[in-house]
């Protein structure tokens, strides 16, 4: 990608955010950080728990406000003090969030009641309202569960209805903050399914915080935060080559890439590296077919199911 | 085990009281409870009874639900009928035993407020809380009390309370049967003991649950947050309501309802209170 011709959606420059401790010191959790986002971008953030992720995505839709530095936002600079409580509205319409709990975001007691909350919130007409609902819960594949009530849903898909719930408010931008952590493999099948839609086929710029590795080679593009700051940045290729300095922030990397690099680093040679399966084994499969007898190897070459 | 709590007495179905506006159910018991209280003598009981029975048909909710509903009120109906029978006065004494007097007229108070009450329980249930469900009981009290924003009461905030408590109650239930799991795998035994010693033992249950229910508390508020939630400034509503012809028939029938009623204690004979 050429970002470099593009001016970028959201752009942090010098931002430091710190939190009160109950001792009364400050705790510094991101300091100078300058980061830009381009429209379109499907962006994994990872980091340590605690270390400012959250915060981050939070300083975005002004739910936090910085100690210092400025964001801008499709050209508008909200951190300026002529923001009008209007503006901020307006921002959080434009960015939304998903959350972790799944639970905790659901307002209604009926699936398309809750959808519809967010357009009512900003006076959206009641046809368009409608109209809008039921495009959201097309798009997250829930119209079959519309007038169910949330307690009835499993975690996936009540995690499908508070993404639908902020595609109705038309956000050109969905923050998931650790939005699959709590489900099961099936729903977080079915979540990161939808957001992979969301952003290929509605061009919304997604920024996903994760602490899975396999969710986070799906994106465009992995952020590492750590050490108050942007660590590590660059498409999942470059960012997980990088595996001593991953795990000297307490971070794995993706399985069978750890498998490759420690098999280059134990003198493996003819070996590039790896961030699916298949790309793995097809890079081993040959150096395997050498060293073992042919009858083996065409065993081991059999289609073999990983996750 | 505590699964199968059901919030309000929500019968789901689709007669015409189901169909109705809830701001109009609102109303309507409104006029059926002044309707009965305003039932003076016999025939006018006799025709609200009617009319109750007429309502319990067509929400065509079982006699037996209704029944039901009305068990943990049988002490207040005896205890009324028991106060109405020995303390009315009437001509002639039926009874006469030291400080017993009972009076033919007090048999008849006792018998017509009995009446009263099972009219008043089975209507009411059958035009609002069996036939409505509780959020859009809340949905059609917040727009039916929508005026009174204008003197600054929090009409919208005590409804979004309401609605929040609804859809929390089932979410919080389970939390408690995952907490006493918890506790009892623990060693806790909640189903033996004294009762202080079993109120006690829920203490570890209650904190936990208490603890977890405000740090919801917390994440909703900024998911609200993030979706421009700023109370009731500028906001819509998806579902409007609007009257149909079965609302208005309805209030036409719970109005002549009223009328008739006046009509026969004016004009009818017989024991009136």
């Amino acid at each position: 990608m050429n970002n470099e011709q593009k001016t970028p959606y959201i752009s942090l420059r010098d931002v430091c955010f710190s939190y009160d401790t109950e001792s009364g010191e400050k705790n510094e959790v991101l300091k100078n950080v300058s980061l830009d986002i381009y429209k379109g971008e499907f962006i994994a953030v990872l980091g340590r728990n605690g270390s400012g992720k959250s915060t981050l995505a939070k300083l975005l839709n002004m739910i936090l406000v910085p100690d210092s530095g400025t964001i801008t936002i499709g050209g508008h600079d909200i951190t300026s003090p002529d923001m009008t409580e209007d503006d901020v509205y307006e921002v959080r319409r434009h960015i939304g969030m998903v959350f972790q709990n799944p639970d905790n975001q659901l307002v209604a007691t009926v699936v398309e009641e809750d959808i519809a909350f967010g357009c009512e919130n900003l006076g959206v007409e009641p046809s368009e309202i409608r109209r809008r609902v039921d495009e959201a819960l097309e798009t997250v594949n829930m119209t079959a569960f519309a007038r169910h009530s949330p307690h009835q849903l499993s975690g996936g898909q009540k995690q499908r209805v508070a993404i639908a719930g902020i595609i109705a408010m038309l956000p050109d931008t969905i923050i998931f903050d650790e939005s699959t952590a709590m489900l099961d493999p099936q729903g977080r099948d079915e979540v990161m399914q939808t957001i992979a839609r969301l952003n290929r086929d509605m061009g919304i710029t997604v920024m996903h915080i994760t602490h899975n590795m396999n969710e986070a080679i799906m994106a465009d593009r992995v952020i590492v935060i750590a050490d108050c700051g942007v660590y590590l940045d660059g498409t999942p290729r470059e960012v997980f080559s990088s595996v001593e300095r991953l795990q000297s922030v307490g971070l794995d990397v993706p399985q069978v890439t750890d498998l490759i690099y420690r098999l280059k680093k134990n003198g493996v040679k003819g070996l590039d590296d790896a961030l699916d399966p298949d790309e793995a084994a097809a890079q081993l499969l040959p150096l395997l077919a050498k060293t073992i007898p042919v009858k083996d190897a065409a065993l081991g070459a059999r289609k073999i199911p990983v996750s | 085990m505590l699964k199968d709590i059901t919030i309000g007495q929500y019968f789901p179905g689709s007669s015409p009281l189901h169909r109705a506006d809830p701001r109009v159910k609102i109303i309507l018991t409104v006029m059926y409870i002044v309707g009965i209280f305003m039932a003076k003598n016999v025939w006018s009981f006799v025709f609200a009874v009617v009319f109750t029975a007429a309502l319990v048909i067509i929400s065509r909710i079982p006699a037996k639900t209704i029944l039901r509903g009305m068990k943990p009120l049988i002490y207040v109906i005896a205890f009324t009928a028991i106060i109405n029978i020995f303390w009315t006065k009437g001509e002639k004494p039926l009874v006469e035993w030291k400080f017993i007097h009972i009076y033919a007229e007090g048999l008849q108070f006792a018998a017509l407020m009995i009446v009263r009450i099972i009219a008043l329980l089975a209507g009411t249930g059958v035009v609002l809380t069996y036939t409505t469900s509780p959020i859009a009981l809340t949905d059609g009290l917040e727009r039916l009390l929508g005026p009174l924003k204008k003197i600054k009461i929090p009409v919208h905030e005590f409804s979004m309370m309401m609605t929040i408590a609804l859809r929390f109650i089932p979410t919080l239930i389970e939390e408690t049967d995952k907490i006493m799991s918890a506790q009892k795998a623990r060693g806790a035994s909640f189903d033996s003991g004294s009762l202080p010693q079993r109120a006690k033992a829920l203490i570890p249950v209650m904190i936990p649950l208490f603890v977890s229910a405000f740090r919801r508390a917390d994440d909703l508020a900024v998911a609200m947050e993030c979706r421009c939630y700023r109370g009731d400034v500028g906001r819509t509503r998806m579902t409007e309501l609007h009257m149909k012809p079965l609302d208005w028939i309805l209030l036409a029938a719970f109005a002549a309802f009223i009328a008739v009623t006046v009509v026969i204690n004016i004009f009818a004979p017989g024991f009136s209170i």
